[in-house]
């Protein structure tokens, strides 16, 4: 797929991906996922999302080429590919924040590479499409193991891992009191890690039914249509005894509803890096020294955001993009156990033919759509 | 009530909880949790087998922020900078760095200006673009784009009824501005 401008994508035919570092692969892709940050894209609140970008950084496939230092993979591998971009040698690389990498982003210092998420991710393109350059193949790319499906995997290259380390950032202890706000992908795995965590109650904030339907069964959450309140931080003070949340997790980003004028701004005209609507509510929801974890992700422009108030509850705002592969091993334990299917949440697949359609419908929230997957070569 | 000592609220106990949460509390300890500490110094943890990487080669003059010393070694190429959105984004890059607005608003607007050139060169090729195969808006009859909004409070739909302004408003705006152009022209020849 390409990118056309705001709310427009096509498929095209562009060249082959070419090896263009001695330790590239090319993967050819076989499941993509769009991801709610995609949206972000297709909306053009990214700045550096050119005409012409292949999005995608959900993604799993099997290797095609390697380059000749590549020792870690062969062609025939079906390999898991984190959104990050990463040389794993850096400063940063070698503290584990392979999510802030140095190495591989000329067009910004403040964040890493991602695959097809703008020339201010690194200008990499993405796997929505049939192959897709893989900077970096004995750091990033794992072989899917055996006991992991494809859309288990699929799923493991951000939103379970995102999701995952939101509840970590958390620091979630024995009978907390979790907020989570956004009933999407990343929120409903960050629901159901902060029980794996210790959570005494989950309570899940959305505006779309369908979605808190699925965090009620899926992440056995408490769940407020935010829609049906006046004031829904007045609501969640009520309903933690006036005390408030301990720990509070935005899993919306730049694009929150609840307040048209900051929607309206943020994601419509484009005025602030986002809308902060879902962190705001967070840092009002949360009990005065509690945790907010900043999962959504949100443009390098200001934005509107309540510091005030978090100073003065003394609260601690953490967040970060997620650094996916440090999450796997851990996660490929909890879903032997029994503990995760990540799959559960996917609703839709559409051919990449159709994938303009793919995102409307996921950008419109229609046809109670969580989780759309991309197949390549479908027909 | 927070106005006393004791936590408010009753909780269900930790057994409660695991019999009815698979997998509750597997990460109950710190310890297991990938993400903690935030830093943990391992350089041979990742896999890499160099100190340095080797440079990608620099196939035109990259963009860089500012803010980098150097450029890094490994860049995407995915869409080299072109036309009058080009010269924006290097200037962008070129004079302020990722700390000051205008390099954001310049960007941004690069992306406005690169969307209407990238439209106009598509009218020269085979393959104009098409507004209705491009939006996915047909879906909204395949797939109840009615019923989704309808039947429950959703807060989105209030906002809604902008995309299309802001996708078609643009071009309204220009053949507006274009009609306007020809009527004055013709009327200064009669």
């Amino acid at each position: 797929m390409v990118y056309r401008g705001p709310y427009k994508v096509r498929v095209e035919e562009k060249d082959m991906p070419a090896i263009e570092h001695p330790n590239d692969a090319i993967v050819k892709v076989q499941r993509a996922a769009i991801c709610g940050s995609d949206l972000h894209l297709y909306h053009g609140m990214m700045p550096g999302t050119r005409v012409g970008m292949t999005f995608g950084h959900e993604f799993i496939g099997v290797v095609e080429q390697v380059g000749p230092s590549v020792q870690n993979l062969k062609p025939g591998d079906r390999v898991m590919v984190p959104f990050n971009v990463y040389c794993g040698s850096c400063y940063f690389c070698a503290r584990g924040l392979y999510s802030n990498c140095h190495n591989v982003n000329p067009n910004a210092t403040a964040v890493g590479g991602i695959y097809g998420y703008s020339h201010t991710c690194g200008g990499y393109d993405g796997g929505q499409a049939e192959f897709v350059r893989v900077p970096f193949a004995d750091v990033g790319p794992s072989i899917i193991p055996d006991g992991i499906d494809d859309d288990d995997a699929l799923l493991m290259t951000d939103a379970l891992a995102t999701g995952y380390f939101g509840a970590q950032l958390g620091d979630i202890v024995e009978g907390d009191t979790v907020a989570v706000f956004g009933a999407g992908p990343v929120g409903l795995f960050a629901a159901k890690s902060a029980w794996l965590m210790g959570a005494g109650r989950v309570i899940v904030i959305d505006h779309l039914e369908y979605r808190l339907e699925k965090a009620r069964s899926f992440a056995h959450a408490e769940t407020v249509n935010f829609a049906e309140h006046d004031d829904v931080v007045v609501h969640m003070k009520k309903t933690t005894d006036y005390l408030g949340a301990d720990v509070a997790i935005d899993a919306v980003g730049a694009e929150a509803d609840g307040n048209f004028l900051q929607h309206v701004t943020g994601a419509k005209l484009k005025l602030q890096g986002g809308s902060p609507v879902a962190l705001n509510w967070a840092i009002d929801s949360v009990r005065k020294g509690g945790t907010i974890s900043v999962m959504g992700a949100y443009g390098p422009i200001f934005s509107a955001v309540k510091f005030g108030d978090a100073v003065n509850k003394g609260l601690t705002l953490r967040m970060n993009q997620c650094p996916v592969k440090r999450q796997w091993p851990r996660l490929f334990e909890h879903i032997r156990n029994g503990y995760l299917k990540p799959s559960d949440i996917i609703t839709h697949r559409i051919p990449l033919e159709h994938i303009a359609e793919g995102y409307h419908i996921f950008s419109a929230k229609l046809d109670n759509c969580i989780k759309p997957v991309i197949v390549p070569n479908a027909g | 009530m927070p106005y006393r000592a004791e936590k408010p609220g009753q909780r269900p106990s930790a057994d409660e909880l695991r019999a009815r949460i698979p997998g509750w509390g597997a990460d109950l300890d710190p310890k297991d949790r990938p993400a903690v500490p935030k830093e943990r110094f391992d350089p041979a943890a990742s896999g890499a087998h160099w100190d340095f990487p080797e440079r990608q080669p620099e196939k035109w003059p990259r963009e860089r922020s500012i803010e980098h010393q150097t450029l890094p070694p490994v860049f995407g190429t995915s869409a080299p900078p072109k036309g009058l959105s080009g010269a924006l984004r290097k200037l962008a890059y070129r004079k302020y760095s990722e700390g000051r607005a205008a390099h954001w608003l310049i960007l941004i607007a690069a992306d406005r200006v690169d969307a209407v050139e990238s439209h106009l060169r598509s009218f020269a090729t085979l393959r104009p673009d098409n507004p209705i195969t491009e939006t996915g808006v047909l879906s909204e009859f395949s797939n109840k784009g009615l019923s989704s909004r309808t039947g429950s409070k959703r807060a989105d739909v209030n906002h809604q009824w902008l995309d299309p302004v802001i996708v078609a408003g643009p071009w309204l705006l220009a053949g507006g501005a274009a009609v306007a152009i020809l009527r004055t022209l013709t009327n200064r020849r009669r």
